[in-house]
């Protein structure tokens, strides 16, 4: 499967290019840009971790990159996603999040009924991946 | 009688009225003003002795403005400014009881329209607002940046429940955020609202995994009664909705009544315009819709039909831009060509997120975001459930357009211009867009408004 979280899991993956003029746009609009990455990328889960506190007042989009390619290497088979926040008044949350990597292998979600009475049913998503310890959940092997 | 008083300044506290009158053959326009203001306030149709037991004057409404409407022979803006003490804290209804009470009767006037109003800070603080609101919400679907994306259940009516559930899981598993019932499904005999909410719930949770998404289905609990609506909204919470929907026909007060139940339960309210043209569609006679907005933000409902510029339904793009600033601004200046004859001042009120629904498709994906901003959500409901690869193709086909739209868009392109090409680019990569784009590429809604907005870019002269 593929995790379509994001503004842009739908489109084929960014290349680098795409991204900085994506990071760019962020920067125009004044707005900080964080990395963040996960092994648990739970639909719930809005806590992924950060590579870094997010950058503020950023010329261009060069140390976002050279972030991100950090984050490639140290964070192996992870999910990696761009997250920019607006600071201004009223608004004060994120404004554009979009995955840049992702594992290999995508293994997803089983979903968990509990029956309960009548017909009522209490769901628990679970993530394949989260049954093995963080930093090993998307190696090939095992999985 | 006092109630006219062209020299009024009306205070900073002061509910103020915009109305257009059509008044009788043979009946001055400030006269026919001073009655609307009358009958909208304290009047009755003779002077009674009681009134001199009152400090009357306060809650007297005073027309302050009559001007002829441009191009509208026979027409005239009346604006009407009404003391703070008229109205009930926190309450619509107690608010329109005297707005749109009885004077929409009058004799002396042969049409009336509510076409705005401004409601000071004071009055709005004493309501909730939305309950969740266009931040928050996003928060809660971890979803920013575009648009977000539903489609209504077709068939409206005959589904089992069973069905009814293939359908929201098709469309959700595809790419939409949200499905939504319609207006009109509520508890009917081919499908009771239980078997509604067990088998969308299912289709919400097994979509949800499938994309690792958070996703939603707008149950409607609408009901005959507020008990009956308790308790749907109550079982939609049991099960995990992160969203349930009313009716505006269910009544201003059940509204704020759920308002409020959806703030206690984390719960995201939407409302369908239902029962709105009746009586917000006619340019001389009714209530823009304009103020529906503002009081459907001040009632606290997160989700509200406003229009599309391009689909099936009534809506003139200058007018539209109106709906959409009063719900989402948190502060807008007078803007005469979209309608809003007011500065309002929201003070912190959350914003309401617009829908726009109705005869709209992938290939108008550019013109919407042009119009419509990126928050709003999008509905396709025939354009999802019509594709003719499938329900879950035509969810497909959506999401691609509307990503690769945003895409172009922060990359800097004039999307608006460029819109076709940037969507047949993607169509290369995306057969399910390319056959959204060739079914439905002939198909617009080309025709002229009944409601647009009457403005002069100069004054025109006063009474």
């Amino acid at each position: 499967m593929k995790i379509t979280q994001g503004a842009f899991s739908f489109l084929p993956e960014l290349t680098d290019d795409q991204i900085v003029k994506q990071l760019a746009y962020c920067l125009s609009r004044g707005w900080s840009i964080g990395v963040e990455y996960t092994q648990d990328p739970h639909p719930r889960n809005a806590l992924w971790e950060m590579f870094g506190a997010p950058m503020f007042d950023l010329a261009d989009p060069a140390p976002v990159m050279k972030r991100l390619a950090e984050c490639r290497v140290e964070c192996p088979n992870s999910y990696i996603k761009i997250v920019a926040n607006d600071a201004s008044r009223g608004r004060e949350t994120v404004a554009l999040s979009f995955i840049v990597t992702r594992p290999a292998l995508e293994p997803g979600f089983w979903l968990e009924r509990q029956e309960g009475a009548g017909r009522a049913i209490s769901y628990t998503i679970r993530s394949y991946a989260v049954t093995r310890p963080e930093g090993s959940r998307y190696d090939s092997a095992g999985l | 009688m006092g109630y006219w008083d062209p020299s009024y300044v009306p205070a900073d506290t002061d509910v103020l009225a915009m109305f257009r009158i059509t008044p009788q053959s043979g009946v001055d326009p400030v006269e026919a003003a001073a009655a609307v203001a009358g009958e909208s306030s304290t009047a009755t149709w003779t002077v009674v002795w009681t009134d001199r037991l009152t400090a009357c004057e306060v809650y007297r409404a005073k027309a302050y403005r009559v001007d002829p409407v441009p191009s509208a022979p026979g027409q005239y803006f009346a604006y009407i400014a009404y003391d703070l003490d008229l109205f009930e804290e926190g309450s619509i209804a107690n608010l329109t009881a005297s707005i749109i009470g009885n004077v929409f009767g009058f004799k002396a006037v042969r049409a009336l329209r509510l076409e705005d109003m401004r409601i000071p800070v004071a009055y709005l603080k004493t309501f909730q607002g939305p309950a969740t609101g266009v931040v928050v919400e996003r928060e809660r679907l971890d979803k920013y940046g575009r648009p977000l994306l539903g489609a209504t259940i077709k068939p409206k009516l005959g589904l089992s429940g069973r069905n009814y559930g293939r359908v929201v899981y098709e469309a959700l598993k595809g790419g939409l955020d949200f499905t939504k019932d319609d207006e009109n499904i509520n508890s009917q005999p081919f499908m009771r609202w239980r078997e509604r909410f067990l088998c969308s719930m299912e289709a919400v949770n097994r979509a949800s995994a499938a994309t690792g998404e958070v996703k939603g289905h707008y149950l409607n609990v609408t009901a005959g009664t507020m008990e009956d609506m308790y308790e749907r909204a109550e079982f939609a919470r049991e099960l995990g909705s992160i969203i349930v929907m009313i009716d505006l026909v269910a009544g201003y007060s059940a509204i704020q009544s759920m308002a409020k139940w959806a703030r206690r339960n984390d719960m995201i309210l939407h409302l369908h315009r239902a029962g709105n043209s009746a009586y917000a569609r006619q340019k001389n006679h009714g209530i823009n819709f304009r103020v529906i907005c503002k009081w459907m933000r001040m009632a606290g409902v997160d989700h509200l039909h406003a229009g599309t510029v391009v689909g099936k339904l009534e809506g003139d793009p200058f007018a539209v831009r109106g709906f959409y600033d009063t719900l989402r601004e948190p502060h807008s200046p007078m803007r005469l060509e979209n309608g809003l004859f007011f500065e309002q001042h929201w003070g912190s009120m959350r914003p309401v997120m617009p829908v726009a629904s109705g005869g709209i498709h992938a290939g108008q994906t550019h013109q919407l975001l042009h119009y419509l901003g990126e928050d709003v959500v999008l509905q396709f409901g025939g354009g999802t459930i019509g594709h003719p690869d499938g329900i879950a193709a035509g969810a497909t086909a959506n999401r691609v357009a509307v990503e690769a739209m945003i895409q172009a868009r922060n990359e800097g392109r004039d999307f608006l211009a460029e819109g076709p090409e940037i969507l047949a680019t993607a169509a290369r990569w995306c057969s399910p867009l390319k056959a959204a784009l060739e079914t439905w590429k002939d198909v617009t809604f080309n025709y002229e408004s009944t409601d647009t907005v009457d403005y002069a870019a100069v004054a025109t002269a006063s009474y």
